[in-house]
């Protein structure tokens, strides 16, 4: 509660937001990622889909779509896996949302993007490799 | 003041497709002009809701590309029923837009 006031994402009539996850922004690597989203004994699951394109001509606008058909899908992170920065975006499903997100990513070359669902408390992971043409973060 | 989202939710059966683009540089903070760096300023979360209630809440890092795109789906949706998204960036910068569902084709 109190880390919420000091980062201003709690005032009266605000909407709740999950608190930015800083560490795990910050990890430079995907094992230090994987770390600080508490992802541990990670399960290959094929009802996880990437849908990326397998070549991306501009890495500055690379579509990428994850769906998982996991039971009790509680989250979906993307982790683009030689960015700088490797995690990319983490998405909290709530009840009433289909397990599904889209988005548009940059990405400097050539790179595995790992998506991590979390179900049920275990962390479940598929992957998929993307060739990249022109990088996209210069 | 930032620019409008453009929101479409569109019913196919009794899902809601949900497509939203929003105006915002998503600068990485390594963008080199004339005049030097130009700064980190990004989206870092987005609140989608349905008539009122959180679905999903998504946290954002500065690698999603200059006007983000997000697209979700909506189960148990109805013609007219309140999408709402609101985003907020790292300079405390925020807005939030909100469309009325539509028969799909």
């Amino acid at each position: 509660m109190l880390l919420a006031a000091a980062t201003g994402l709690l005032k009266a009539g605000a909407v709740w937001a999950t608190p930015w996850n800083k560490t795990a922004f910050a990890a430079k690597a995907p094992a230090e990622t994987l770390k600080e989203l508490g992802a541990k004994n990670l399960i290959e699951s094929k009802e996880i889909t990437i849908t990326v394109p397998d070549i991306a001509e501009n890495g500055a606008v690379v579509p990428v779509a994850i769906t998982s058909r996991i039971p009790n899908t509680q989250s979906i992170a993307i982790i683009a896996e030689k960015n700088p920065f490797p995690l990319a975006a983490s998405f909290d499903i709530m009840a009433g949302s289909d397990s599904h997100v889209s988005t548009r990513l940059k990405m400097g070359q050539t790179m595995n993007v790992r998506a991590v669902v979390k179900a049920d408390g275990k962390f479940y992971t598929a992957v998929k490799e993307i060739r990249v043409t022109v990088g996209g973060c210069g | 003041m930032a620019d409008p989202m453009k929101i479409r939710a569109t019913l196919q059966g009794d899902i809601a497709d949900v497509r939203i683009l929003i105006s915002h540089p998503m600068e990485t903070g390594t963008r080199k002009t004339a005049s030097g760096l130009v700064p980190l300023h990004f989206i870092q979360n987005v609140i989608v809701q349905h008539n009122g209630k959180t679905i999903l809440d998504a946290q954002w890092s500065q690698a999603i590309s200059r006007d983000p795109f997000l697209g979700l789906r909506v189960k148990g949706a109805q013609v007219g029923d309140k999408i709402s998204v609101t985003w907020t960036d790292n300079k405390n910068d925020k807005r939030t837009d909100e469309v009325a569902v539509m028969a799909g084709s």
